[in-house]
């Protein structure tokens, strides 16, 4: 039976630095988008967005290290899910990412993650972790 | 599911059907080996069908991009069949859509290599 978003719990994970979790924090977020009511396109927006933050933690930011983790938060309120993404790398300035739509960066074969997230959510927050790293926040709201 | 890829000759146009997902890992890496055999093998004309493609990623459209300008570096032509709503949307998000060349219908699309 479906259930309203208050009535599940956040999960939280600690995730190794590698693409099985990129696929595993995907799965999790999809699944929990279906069980408050998201429908299939909605869950593939989500799982898109938390897909290139997956791998811009892993890839990027922890370089696939052994001893660093992603911290992957979910939660829900009545109306939205909101999925938090931590590493452990040494950050980066969203400034200095050069714009994927500008017609000299147009055929690059990346840089196109972040401008990805901003598309399938409704709101993105990237911005240093207190503890080091880059804390990702993403909101998408039910329709 | 990851990509699957088959190729067919059709004159002398090489269609890739693919079906599943392009993302980071095995889906691009099945693309890009694909692609690069039919280079190798001396296949200039490719039609990708993405069809039944309905997730892509940004390192899935980065192998996209990265087979285009290695086939028109060398003379060949890669263009696109069959877009899904959603890989359509991404190519518009992305601008992409002013580089490829998108065809709906493969009988057109193989008439239209030169």
């Amino acid at each position: 039976m479906q259930k309203s978003g208050e009535d599940l719990q956040p999960i939280h994970l600690s995730l190794t630095s590698d693409l099985q979790s990129v696929d595993q924090a995907e799965e999790s977020v999809m699944s929990r988008a279906e069980s408050v009511g998201f429908d299939e396109d909605a869950r593939l927006d989500l799982g898109l967005a938390v897909r290139e933050a997956m791998v811009n933690a892993v890839v990027h930011g922890n370089k696939y290290s052994t001893e660093k983790k992603v911290k992957l938060v979910i939660q829900n309120s009545v109306d939205n899910l909101r999925v938090t993404i931590v590493d452990e790398g040494v950050g980066f300035e969203m400034k200095a990412v050069p714009d994927p739509l500008d017609t000299q960066n147009l055929m690059k074969t990346s840089g196109r993650g972040l401008l990805m997230m901003q598309t399938y959510v409704d709101e993105l927050s990237v911005r240093k972790a207190a503890g080091g790293g880059t804390e990702v926040i993403m909101v998408k709201y039910l329709a | 599911m990851s990509l699957k890829l088959t190729t067919r000759q059709v004159g002398d146009v090489t269609v890739m059907d693919a079906v599943g997902k392009i993302t980071l890992g095995e889906g691009s890496s099945v693309f890009r080996d694909a692609s690069r055999e039919l280079l190798a093998s001396g296949h200039k004309k490719i039609l990708v069908n993405l069809g039944e493609v309905n997730y892509i990623d940004s390192s899935g459209i980065g192998e996209l991009v990265s087979a285009f300008t290695t086939v028109s570096n060398q003379d060949g032509q890669l263009k696109l069949l069959s877009l899904t709503k959603r890989v359509q949307d991404l190519l518009q998000i992305t601008k992409l859509y002013t580089v490829f060349e998108v065809h709906d219908d493969e009988a057109n699309a193989i008439r239209s290599f030169s």
